[in-house]
């Protein structure tokens, strides 16, 4: 037996665009225990609900993450929706809906790239994120922003998008699949890669289902685990939606789930303008609110759960957001246990911590 | 020996408490669509290797001397950009009971980018500006050896009057 060392990693490590803080208790080359420590990015923003009013409260709960950040939005705004007991525009529910998913596309093809950079594959890293911006043209043009797009709002949605804008947001988003696959082959394929995730940090579906695993790491160990399917999430019903599911639960698994989610986000984007019906975006709500409200959010990383409560005013009582992330870390400190030094990294990237969502 | 900082900062990036959009859009600037590698900027992770200090988000009391601490491990002359509306004032957090503020409550910063989320091309412009306070921090130290103190312990206050005022200070020493 070795002797014990510790190896603080983070808050500020290459690897990691964002600070979380762990001690990696090592035997020789192997870890033993993660002790986390979070805090570093907690801003407290649930609070804000006591000075900005229910409108306002939207863009604050928006910038919970800039990765997801449609997604906030939209769990926000139906938490308060249902809060209020109005329903939006059927139209505006199809925007969300494609929005989300074009988010969904966005954030894996981002996390692909940081993965690539993880194991030191940086020209694969350059060119997830060189057809990702693709994608954040499309936000852009459709939208107003590349990350924060304040676009939905109670009630429905800011503005509109025209119909020949979401038939070229098709055209492009087909056109881009023969790219995003010549790009996701590499990671399944090449030997080097496979070499790094293979086996490597496996949660079997029994850990994954007792830690509460959410989002494609629980997919990843075959937990069917996906608010599209269950909640009345959007327009998802209507989409034939299923989950995508894998058995093996380690690195390649959870890798191989984002992939197959991108091109599944793009199938949806492309059946929900098939069927998007012409009408209002936007409709009257009253301002004020009361009454709570709970809902749920397949986010990229999982499932999100958001609660408001009304105070009777135009002011909220109490915002409460649960992220993906949050759910995730325990299951990341279970793969880390045991694993080598060298691996660190990877596990840490394979649940796609988002810190900013987990400390809010 | 100036030039070569110049031509190719090394820039390092610390996440404040940032909600990562501009996080996202600082490595976007580092890969094909902006490409500033090009120029021969390099995002390391080593605070050692860096010339220009990235921030993105506020500052508060968990974070602060995380920040303090890189910002001392650079070696002298060093920038600091401030990136994004948070790490400028704090933005639409500046309310929120465990934000401080701007990251200029901690370290002096040389040079602004507004925006929620920043965009690249304002992030690059500012990284350009910086070079130019960076070899007028240069230049005062090779005038003048054994090297001072960099400019001011206490907070650059006005957004346009930084790069202005820094700029100055070099000179006259």
């Amino acid at each position: 037996m070795g002797k014990r060392t510790i190896i603080p990693f983070g808050p500020q490590h290459p690897v990691l665009p964002e600070p979380i803080h762990l001690d990696l208790v090592l035997e020789d080359e192997t870890v033993v225990e993660a002790i986390p420590s979070i805090g570093y990015i907690h801003r407290g923003l649930e609070k804000l609900c006591e000075i900005k009013d229910f409108n306002q409260m939207v863009y604050v709960i928006e910038r919970i993450c800039g990765i997801c950040s449609f997604g906030h939005g939209w769990g926000a705004v139906a938490s308060m929706e249902g809060a209020m007991g109005v329903q939006a525009p059927e139209r505006a529910e199809y925007l969300r809906t494609i929005l989300h998913e074009l988010g969904r596309v966005h954030s894996h093809l981002l996390w692909l790239g940081l993965l690539a950079d993880g194991f030191g594959f940086e020209s694969l890293f350059n060119h997830c994120w060189r057809i990702r911006e693709t994608v954040l043209d499309l936000f852009e043009k459709n939208t107003g922003g590349r990350v924060i797009f304040s676009i939905c709002k109670v009630g429905g949605m800011r503005k509109d998008i025209s119909n020949e804008n979401l038939k070229e947001m098709k055209e492009v988003l087909e056109g881009l699949k023969a790219e995003i696959k010549e790009i996701t082959d590499v990671f399944i394929n090449d030997a080097s890669v496979q070499n790094r995730m293979v086996g490597v940090g496996v949660l079997t579906k029994e850990e994954a289902e007792e830690l509460c695993a959410v989002g494609p790491v629980a997919r990843a160990s075959g937990v069917p685990q996906d608010i599209r399917m269950t909640d009345n999430h959007g327009v998802y019903g209507k989409l034939g939606f299923e989950p995508v599911l894998e058995e093996a639960g380690d690195c390649m698994a959870r890798t191989v789930v984002r992939i197959r989610e991108v091109f599944q986000s793009i199938d949806l984007i492309s059946a929900a303008i098939d069927q998007i019906p012409d009408g209002p975006v936007d409709m009257k709500v009253p301002n004020k609110i009361e009454g709570e409200y709970i809902t749920r959010m397949e986010q990229p990383r999982g499932e999100a759960f958001y609660y408001a409560k009304g105070a009777g005013t135009k002011f909220l009582k109490r915002m409460r957001v649960r992220t993906p992330t949050n759910m995730n870390i325990p299951a990341m400190v279970k793969t880390l246990a045991g694993a080598d030094l060298a691996d660190v990294p990877m596990l840490v990237l394979t649940i796609d911590p988002c810190i900013s969502c987990t400390e809010r | 020996m100036s030039a070569y900082v110049t031509k190719s900062p090394w820039v390092v990036h610390y996440d404040g408490s940032s909600c990562n959009g501009c996080d996202i859009e600082v490595l976007a600037c580092l890969t094909p669509m902006y490409d500033v590698e090009r120029f021969g900027i390099i995002n390391c992770g080593n605070p050692k290797h860096a010339d220009v200090f990235l921030v993105t988000g506020s500052v508060n009391e968990q974070n602060k001397g995380i920040v303090k601490q890189i910002y001392e491990q650079m070696p002298e002359p060093k920038v600091v950009v401030a990136v994004g509306i948070c790490a400028c004032s704090g933005g639409i957090f500046k309310d929120c009971y465990n934000v401080l503020g701007g990251v200029d409550q901690v370290i002096p910063v040389d040079a602004y980018v507004p925006g929620c989320a920043a965009r690249p091309e304002a992030i690059i412009d500012a990284v350009v500006k910086g070079l130019g306070v960076l070899q007028a921090k240069r230049d005062a130290m090779l005038e003048q050896k054994p090297a001072e103190e960099a400019p001011a312990e206490e907070a650059v206050e006005e957004t346009a009057e930084a790069v202005e005022e820094v700029k100055e200070e070099g000179g006259e020493e």
